[in-house]
């Protein structure tokens, strides 16, 4: 797998049930026997279509994942924000370097001087440093962490 | 806080749900014990706030969101805090942290991100930010995203 290539969507159109399924299943997954069923129920869906339209949703990459989205803070782990300044010459090349890490949860080129921006997410709060310390012996960059004092706000929801 | 079993069912569900008429019996199975077990430490898990949510995890740009915005701004310390709030509640920022500044080449202490299908859309939003934050902002810039490099979330190990 080439190492940045893997997250881009392959343009795909996508139709209106395409769509209402996207919406539907932001949250409230039915924690039931068939939760699958029950979703198409409310799209007046069968559950075999519901399941085929989510796979290829997942297989071309309009959704990057489907199932519960972890905080783990909430159990004494660690995510923090991350940025390095990267010659754009070896771009391609530290990218691959960041984002072999497990501990990368994302990873956004972003435009400006400060043009790779990271989130690190570890089980423990000590895995953050352990983290940026091999990134930074790895790509002979400084890493620059912006852990959060303080969050106002947090819903990742997108209407499709 | 979650035990051994919880954290099994994080490391097994991580990547995704089973895409499966009966997924919780499929986890059950993997993890030696039964659904409702399952379903109950899942639930348990929402309660608590380990677990968000259970959805599907859109990449922006395929939703035609394709101006991904990373608001910055340098807001007093003083009225930091407040003025957060008042941001994060904004219909179109996704996310708002009050974060430190690394001086002197970024100054910036509060992110909000903004997501719009242009970036006149989210020039416009920024614009509204700024006049909300007012006297206490010394300066702003927005960081585009140009390119998704990895995007899967959390893998903690099995």
């Amino acid at each position: 797998m080439s190492p940045v290539a893997d997250s881009a969507p392959v343009l795909d159109a996508l139709d209106d049930c395409d769509r209402r399924i996207i919406n539907a299943l932001q949250g409230d997954f039915p924690l039931s026997d068939e939760p699958y069923r029950e979703v198409a129920a409310t799209l007046g869906l069968t559950e075999a279509d519901l399941l085929a339209r989510l796979q290829h949703l997942l297989d071309v990459r309009t959704l990057t994942r489907f199932g519960p989205m972890f905080q783990i803070e909430r159990m004494g782990g660690r995510f923090v924000l991350a940025a390095i300044q990267v010659p754009d010459a070896d771009f391609d090349r530290i990218a691959g370097i960041v984002n072999a890490l497990p501990e990368v949860a994302h990873n956004y080129r972003r435009e400006h001087a400060w043009n790779m921006w990271f989130v690190l997410a570890t089980e423990r709060p000590e895995g953050i440093a352990d983290a940026i310390a091999r990134i930074e012996t790895a790509t002979g960059l400084n890493v620059a962490a912006f852990p959060k004092e303080r969050e106002y706000f947090v819903e990742m929801k997108l209407h499709a | 806080m979650p035990d051994a079993i919880d954290r099994e069912l994080i490391v097994a569900t991580q990547a995704g749900l089973p895409l499966v008429p009966r997924p919780y019996d499929v986890l059950a199975e993997q993890l030696g014990t039964d659904a409702d077990e399952v379903k109950a430490r899942l639930q348990a898990m929402l309660d608590s706030g380990v677990i968000r949510r259970i959805g599907a995890v859109p990449n922006h740009y395929a939703l035609g969101y394709t101006a991904n915005g990373m608001s910055v701004w340098d807001v007093a310390d003083e009225r930091v805090d407040a003025l957060g709030e008042t941001i994060g509640q904004l219909s179109f920022v996704t996310h708002c942290y009050r974060r430190p500044r690394r001086q002197p080449d970024w100054p910036y202490n509060l992110f909000a991100m903004v997501h719009g299908h242009s970036r006149i859309e989210v020039e416009i939003n920024c614009a509204v930010i700024r006049e909300l934050l007012g006297d206490a902002c010394r300066a702003g810039d927005v960081l585009y995203s140009s390119r998704i490099l990895k995007k899967t979330g959390l893998r903690i190990g099995a």
